[in-house]
Formats: C-alpha cells, structure tokens, sequence
C-alpha cells in the first residue's frame, strides 16, 4: 500500500470514526462508510491541510470513493 | 469559572455593545479577541478594562466585510490564543434613509458589514470549531428585522438576512454540538442611537412595557447565556431583549 494511502487512511479513520480495515479502495465514503454531507466536508478540509493542497469544489464533487481520493492525491503530488 | 479555557471573538467591541459582551464573556473565563475597525484608542480601552480586572485580551483590527482581513484576523488569533471556541457577529453600523433617498452605496456599506461581514466571520471560524467540535456562534440582530422600520430599509434587510442566516447555520451546525443563536436588541444607549432626535426618542419609549431603554450590559448577559454551557440544548433561536417593546 501506498504512503498517501496509509496517510488517507488514518484522516478517513479519525473524521468519520470507523474502523481501518473498513477502510478500502472501493469503499464509498457515504455508502459504505456512513458519511454524511458535512463529514464530506470536514475530510475533504482536512486532506487540503494535511497534503498541503487546495481542492475545488468541482473536484470535491466527483471523489466519492476511498480510492478516488487517493488517485486524486497522487496525481498532484 | 464556567467560560475558563474558552476563547472568544467578538467583533466590533471596541465601543457600545460589542465592549459590554467582550468584557462579560471576560468575566466569566474567556480569553477575548477585541476586534474593531478604526478606533484603536476604543479597542485598547475596552482590552485595558478586561487585563486590569485579570482577564485575558487582545484588540485585532479588521474591516469585516474584508474577507481577506477577516482570515487574517483568525490568524493572528489563533496564533496567540490556539484556539476559537466563540464567536461574537456585533459589527454594525446605520445609514438610515427613506428608499427615494437611500444610495445604493448606503445599501451596500450596511449590507456588507452586517450581513456579510457575519458570514465572513462565520466561515473563517469553521475550521477550529468543526475540528473542536465545539462552538458558539451569537449573530447581533435587532428588532428592527422582526418588525421593519421606516428610513431603515437596508439595516431591517440585514438585521433580518443575519435570522436566516443563524437558523440555516444552526441546521448545518447541530450535529458538531455548534449552536448559533442571534439576539435582537431593542432600543439600546449607546454612540449608535445616542445620535436620534429627542423625539424620536420619547415616541420609541412610550412602546417599552418596562419604560426604559437597555443597557449594553443587559444585552451582554443574553449573549453570556447563550455562550456557556448551560445553553447547549438552544440552537436556531432569536432571543429578544428589547424591554417588552414586540411581543
Ligand atoms: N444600540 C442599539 O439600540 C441597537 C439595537 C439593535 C441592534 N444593535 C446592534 O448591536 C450591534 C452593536 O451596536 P452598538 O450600538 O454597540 O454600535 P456602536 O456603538 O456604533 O459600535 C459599533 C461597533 O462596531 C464596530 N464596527 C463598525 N463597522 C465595523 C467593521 N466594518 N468592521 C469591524 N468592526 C466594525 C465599531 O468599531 P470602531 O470603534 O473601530 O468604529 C464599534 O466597535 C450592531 O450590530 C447593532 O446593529 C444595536
């Protein structure tokens, strides 16, 4: 597993309280893991500050999966 | 004390109102954050009351219909005190005119800094409150946006535009434990309505049950309520400290 993956990871774990091996790339952040329209934003806040980068809102709207941010991530990286 | 380790801003507190909150939430524990927009003489007055009485303050001047010194501003506060628990909306200012006379730039300046400056505030504090999940949100309304005022078109817009605004935020909030409640004043003696004819004033009067106009500290204690733990099950409201005078 990637080191932007461990680091989503844990942001995913601590925001949205759930458990890390829910954690998985295909999981869907409102589906699979219970999150909610603010919960979206809170994590969408916190990944900008941890990985120092700013996500719009156009984008913000198409990552719905585990996997899409981490791909979302590595491509601005 | 039941504010301790809390730390609050409150905007426009260098005079009137705004000082009577900032130096209430002091005496109950908070650290505040005294913000003003020119009077910097008002400002260190209202943080020299609060240091001599043993609490702890910090005047910050920002124009807060400027988004960008409204971010700056947090900054700075967040740097000094580390967190940001409270928030304050009071900034307010009047440029009365029946609508034939009313400038569109009176409808701006008075928009923008009640109205506006309430959301850009409202926004820079997101940040430490959602992470905290904790916060106080206290938007200044005024009667005037319950009931209308003639020659104050623009201030009743904002005044009831702040309503709106603090009930939708309380349903964005809720769920953080972040309450946001407005108050709306009534007729209160301070620089603001120190300038209204005498006659004007004896009309208003004769409307007050209690047959007096308040005191900036009476408007002070409803925001100290609604700041403190005691208060955590009200969100969406508006409470009315006018003296009887809409009921
Ligand atoms: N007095 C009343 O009867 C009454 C009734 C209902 C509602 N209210 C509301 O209560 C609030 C306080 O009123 P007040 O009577 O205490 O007014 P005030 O005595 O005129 O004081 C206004 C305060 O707001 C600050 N301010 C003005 N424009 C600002 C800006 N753009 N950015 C930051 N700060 C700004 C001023 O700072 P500077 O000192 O730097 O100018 C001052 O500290 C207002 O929202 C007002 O609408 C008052």
């Amino acid at each position: 597993m990637s080191a932007v993956f461990n680091r989503v990871k844990e942001i995913i774990v601590e925001q949205l309280g759930v458990e890390p091996e829910e954690v998985k790339l295909e999981a869907s952040f409102v589906d699979d893991l219970g999150a909610d329209s603010l919960d979206i934003v809170e994590l969408i806040m916190a990944l900008e500050e941890e990985f120092d980068l700013q996500i719009p809102d156009e984008d913000a709207e198409k990552i719905r999966k585990v996997g899409e941010v981490i791909k979302y991530i590595e491509e601005r990286k | 004390m039941e504010l301790e380790g809390r730390v609050a801003i409150v905007t426009g507190s260098s005079r009137g109102i705004g000082r009577a909150i900032a130096i209430e939430l002091s005496r109950r524990g908070a650290a505040i954050a005294v913000n003003y927009a020119g009077n910097a003489a008002a400002a260190q007055e209202t943080a020299a009351v609060i240091t001599a009485a043993g609490g702890r303050a910090l005047a910050v001047r920002a124009d807060v219909a400027d988004q960008e010194q409204v971010e700056a501003m947090m900054k700075q506060i967040l740097n000094e005190y580390g967190r940001l628990d409270i928030l304050v909306n009071n900034a307010g200012i009047t440029r009365d005119n029946l609508l034939p006379r009313l400038r569109e730039s009176d409808w701006d300046a008075v928009l923008n800094v009640n109205l506006k400056g309430a959301y850009n505030c409202a926004k820079a504090v997101m940040r430490p409150m959602l992470k905290a999940r904790w916060g106080r949100i206290i938007n200044i309304s005024s009667v005037v946006g319950l009931t209308g005022n003639a020659g104050q078109a623009n201030y009743a817009a904002a005044k009831a535009g702040l309503i709106g605004f603090t009930k939708s935020l309380a349903r964005e909030l809720g769920s953080r434990s972040i309450t946001v409640n407005a108050v709306a004043p009534g007729y209160i003696m301070t620089d603001m309505t120190d300038g209204l004819a005498e006659e004007t004033k004896s009309k208003m009067l004769a409307g007050v049950p209690l047959n007096r106009f308040g005191k900036p500290e009476e408007i002070a204690s409803a925001v100290a309520f609604l700041a403190g733990e005691g208060a955590g099950y009200i969100t969406g409201q508006v409470i009315v400290v006018d003296g009887g005078m809409t009921m």
